[in-house]
């Protein structure tokens, strides 16, 4: 009898940490990593950061080496997924070829939402999400330039950081009425807005995109009042979506994301999935979320192998994410939807760092940090673990 | 060929081999040492690849800088020679180096 095989389905921070934990679980037999980058998998946060400002090489974001899969008897294949078929347990590959599996796991990501606008596929127009995007980007982006990113979200503050550090004019623009609208308090937004200012970003809110200008190139790009901004390269950060067109063609249940369990299985039990793919529902926030972080890919990739293998665990760790941007580095502990109130320490509107804890019914469920490690991991910590609050103590250098 | 030992907190020993200029968090995770979580992929962001060095090579190892310290401060298995192992450039000439893996990574 031949070894049971497992397949995994994308080449991600969750795949990778997948086929890792299938070993590190016991899994004896093969393991098929099925990725379409053909370039050894690497970590997609520092894009925006390191990569695009020229810091680092591909190589150097590996997220495992190459020799790891060599001795972990672990199979690479350059290839996409083009079905799965369950009664048969196979997947059909780009390729023409079909790939038999015993145990299947979904990492199938998200990629960039589409800027529906005239003139969105014009030359100089950039989505950010895979090292080839970045690569693009950086023949653009010749110092002196004007560069317009439309989205003033995480991705978008980011790579405005990089643009300005490689010496470019940079406009960002942000359809509501502050940037980071959706995921921190007013206050967290003043502060991006002021740092990004000093640092000579033309940070615009309110700001819709009505068309992009040129004629084969990108010209410049016009807003919904009529204004129009000069642009000589545009980058797009409005958000992603999940990757979720395999699952639903293979019948199996998804809500804005493959739904999955607590042991990240699909509505089919012997298919597993994992990473930003997925929703679930998640106890501690008492609803479905899908999260877009790559510590809830690297938890959720564990208790896959872990279900694949037979164990029993449950995804339970604190969602938490990070961001840098210039010299600061951004930690948030927890999620923040429903606060009701916040506690802010330090001074945002004049310094470098400060945490903006965030409460509910007085007690705190998130934290922004910046340029404070320490808060950072005292409120993981106090979350995970649920452990009493002092709120004087974090009430006593309450900013004025 | 050098090689670091890897203890966990119940005694299970793993060694690998040590890549001169890698860091000791990738020497883990390239071979895929469990207790090393490495969550943020070596930025220093997470705190997930806490080690705690071996007393006797605390001094060659080196010591944790001011950023890590901010870090691993809040640590309730801190120990004088912990280090984030993201922050630990390894050399050829660290054969026998042996470190611990805390219990849990946080």
């Amino acid at each position: 009898m031949s070894s049971a095989r497992a397949v995994v389905v994308g080449a991600s921070h969750a795949g990778v940490q997948l086929v890792t934990s299938l070993r590190q679980e016991g899994w004896s037999g093969d393991i098929v990593l099925v990725g379409d980058e053909s370039v050894l998998p690497y970590q997609r946060p520092p894009l925006s950061k390191a990569y695009l400002s020229g810091k680092c090489s591909l190589t150097e974001l590996a997220i495992r080496s190459e020799g790891f899969y060599l001795k972990q008897g672990i199979e690479r294949v350059d290839a996409s997924v083009e079905e799965v078929d369950r009664s048969a347990r196979q997947v059909l590959l780009s390729t023409g070829d079909g790939l038999s599996y015993d145990a299947l796991a979904l990492c199938t990501g998200a990629r960039p939402r589409r800027l529906r606008t005239p003139g969105a596929e014009l030359e100089g127009v950039h989505y950010l999400r895979r090292s080839s995007d970045v690569e693009r980007i950086r023949e653009d982006a010749i110092p002196g330039r004007n560069a317009v990113i439309v989205g003033g979200g995480y991705v978008g503050l980011e790579t405005a950081a990089s643009l300005r550090a490689l010496g470019l004019d940079v406009t960002v623009l942000e359809a509501a009425d502050r940037v980071l609208e959706r995921v921190t308090a007013p206050e967290v937004s003043a502060f991006f807005t002021r740092i990004h200012q000093e640092e000579g970003v033309d940070v615009r809110t309110n700001a819709s995109v009505e068309a992009l200008v040129g004629d084969h190139r990108i010209r410049e790009v016009v807003l919904a009042g009529g204004e129009s901004v000069r642009a000589d390269l545009v980058i797009i950060g409005i958000g992603i979506e999940p990757n979720t067109e395999l699952a639903e063609a293979a019948g199996l249940v998804v809500d804005d994301g493959i739904l999955i369990d607590a042991q990240a299985r699909t509505s089919d039990p012997t298919i597993v999935a994992a990473g930003d793919c997925t929703s679930q529902d998640i106890p501690r926030y008492g609803r479905r979320i899908r999260l877009e972080s790559v510590p809830s890919a690297v938890e959720q990739a564990k208790v896959a192998a872990a279900t694949i293998c037979g164990k029993d665990k449950e995804v339970a760790a604190l969602p938490w994410f990070w961001s840098d941007q210039y010299d600061l580095k951004l930690q948030i502990a927890g999620l923040n939807t429903g606060y009701d109130d916040i506690v802010v320490s330090g001074g945002p509107t004049r310094d470098r760092d400060f945490t903006c804890y965030y409460l509910r019914k007085g007690e705190p469920i998130a934290a922004d940090c910046v340029n404070r490690p320490r808060d950072f991991m005292a409120t993981k910590r106090m979350l995970t673990q649920g452990t009493a609050v002092d709120m004087a103590a974090l009430t006593a250098e309450v900013a004025v | 060929m050098a090689v670091v030992t890897f203890m966990s907190h119940d005694g299970e020993q793993h060694e690998a081999p040590l890549e001169e200029g890698s860091s000791l968090m990738q020497v883990a995770t390239n071979n895929a040492i469990p207790g090393i979580d490495a969550d943020c992929g070596g930025e220093a962001a997470c705190g997930t690849c806490h080690v705690i060095v071996d007393p006797a090579w605390a001094d060659k190892v080196g010591r944790s800088g001011p950023e890590e310290e901010e870090m691993l401060s809040m640590n309730p298995e801190r120990q004088p020679t912990s280090r984030l192992s993201c922050q630990v450039k390894v050399c050829e000439s660290w054969d026998g180096l042996t470190v611990q893996l805390p219990e849990f990574q946080m």
